[in-house]
């Protein structure tokens, strides 16, 4: 996208008419994200072991951790039997995985990608550079804590962590869900004036809507 | 290699000659020579291949380096052509009609060094840096600590040591009294 894309235009139908076109109310929702209601009854015991038991994973492949990845999807690691698995498309998962560095120019793929996620959704960052930006500290144009622009639920440290560390996330993820902890969605929505803020201070061509699900 | 560089010489004024390896050689040469030169060596001496095209800051000198460096398949050789020019008025003839793969170097030059190359072709579309304002990164005098505890969130608790005093402590430990 560029900023020529969301700037209001005026286009000529085949019949001469005027068709007056302003992408961001036509083609996107300017609805900000609202928080969904969590009970603490037995049907959201329920509700969160199941999303506990089905990670379906978006893997965010910036660095190195996309390596790690690999081998989980073999029968040496079989991350499949643990009811995770990998998908091609924000829409279809409920776990992203950051795996490795995020430079200005990628944090904005990855809030885009985050946002189209249907909730409720968990953020895992691997390694150290989504903590606290690992080796590439003191960067011009990396950013040194994930955490600030989109919710996190579970950091695996490392550089880079071994397929064992992240199946280690996997089941420390899957504890705080069925605590009913995993409620980053919900933070999100709360919070969002604030994450905006975070995103928009680091992202300097904002050629987006603010939100675009 | 020697012989090629006593070639040129003959028809361009090139000084400076580094011989880096047996088939690697860097020459300078003038700002006004340079893109003869290049055009020289691909038409007339089979150095058919642009490896790269990079910068180097000189601020004591108030200088850019520019390197051209060019393979040749068939002599199974590289050189490179060292360009000085102005720091305080970076300006660069382009080669995008020599290469067009220059164009890519000349944007990512445009952007991290503030070099522009007029004419050369999508030169201010943003390369890595989207929406960049200020000084561009890779000038040394641009202060990247202080850009970066501005604009990101450092995370607190991070001590550091100042790396000479540290060898020193950890090398001579008898000469700090502390053993």
């Amino acid at each position: 996208m560029s900023l020529q894309d969301i700037e209001k235009r005026t286009a000529t139908g085949p019949d001469g008419e005027k068709i007056h076109i302003d992408p961001l109310s036509d083609y996107y929702s300017t609805a900000v994200p609202e928080a969904y209601e969590n009970h603490s009854g037995i049907i959201d015991k329920f509700k969160n072991w199941a999303r506990a038991e089905s990670l379906w994973i978006l893997a965010f492949g910036t660095g190195c951790g996309a390596i790690e990845m690999r081998p989980l999807m073999t029968p040496k690691y079989d991350a499949y039997r643990y009811g995770i698995q990998w998908r091609p498309t924000p829409r279809q998962s409920n776990l992203f995985i950051i795996s490795g560095y995020l430079s200005t120019k990628t944090l904005k793929r990855v809030i885009r990608a985050y946002e189209q996620m249907p909730s409720p959704k968990y953020v895992m960052g691997f390694g150290s550079c989504t903590i606290n930006g690992g080796m590439y500290f003191d960067s011009y144009n990396t950013i040194n804590r994930l955490d600030y622009y989109i919710p996190v639920d579970v950091y695996v440290a490392g550089c880079m962590p071994r397929p064992e560390a992240l199946l280690t996330g996997f089941d420390k993820l899957k504890e705080r869900i069925k605590e009913g902890r995993g409620n980053g969605a919900n933070e999100y929505a709360e919070k969002f004036d604030w994450y905006k803020k975070n995103q928009k201070k680091v992202i300097e061509d904002w050629d987006m809507p603010d939100y675009s699900w | 290699m020697n012989e090629l560089i006593e070639k040129l010489r003959k028809k361009y004024p090139i000084k400076d000659e580094v011989y880096q390896r047996e088939n690697l050689t860097f020459v300078s040469v003038e700002k006004d020579q340079a893109v003869d030169l290049i055009t020289h060596l691909r038409d007339y001496e089979q150095f058919s291949h642009l490896v790269i095209l990079t910068a180097v800051d000189w601020i004591e000198e108030n200088l850019f380096q520019l390197t051209y460096l060019l393979n040749s398949p068939s002599k199974k050789m590289d050189i490179g052509v060292r360009v000085m020019i102005d720091r305080s008025n970076p300006e660069m003839v382009s080669i995008h009609h020599l290469w067009a793969a220059a164009a890519t170097y000349q944007r990512e030059l445009f952007e991290m060094f503030g070099i522009p190359f007029p004419d050369s072709p999508r030169l201010k579309v943003p390369f890595i840096l989207e929406g960049w304002k200020g000084m561009p990164p890779y000038r040394r005098d641009f202060d990247t600590l202080k850009y970066s505890e501005e604009t990101f969130f450092p995370r607190p608790g991070r001590s550091k040591k100042d790396p000479a005093e540290h060898m020193k402590e950890m090398m001579y430990p008898e000469e700090n009294g502390s053993v």
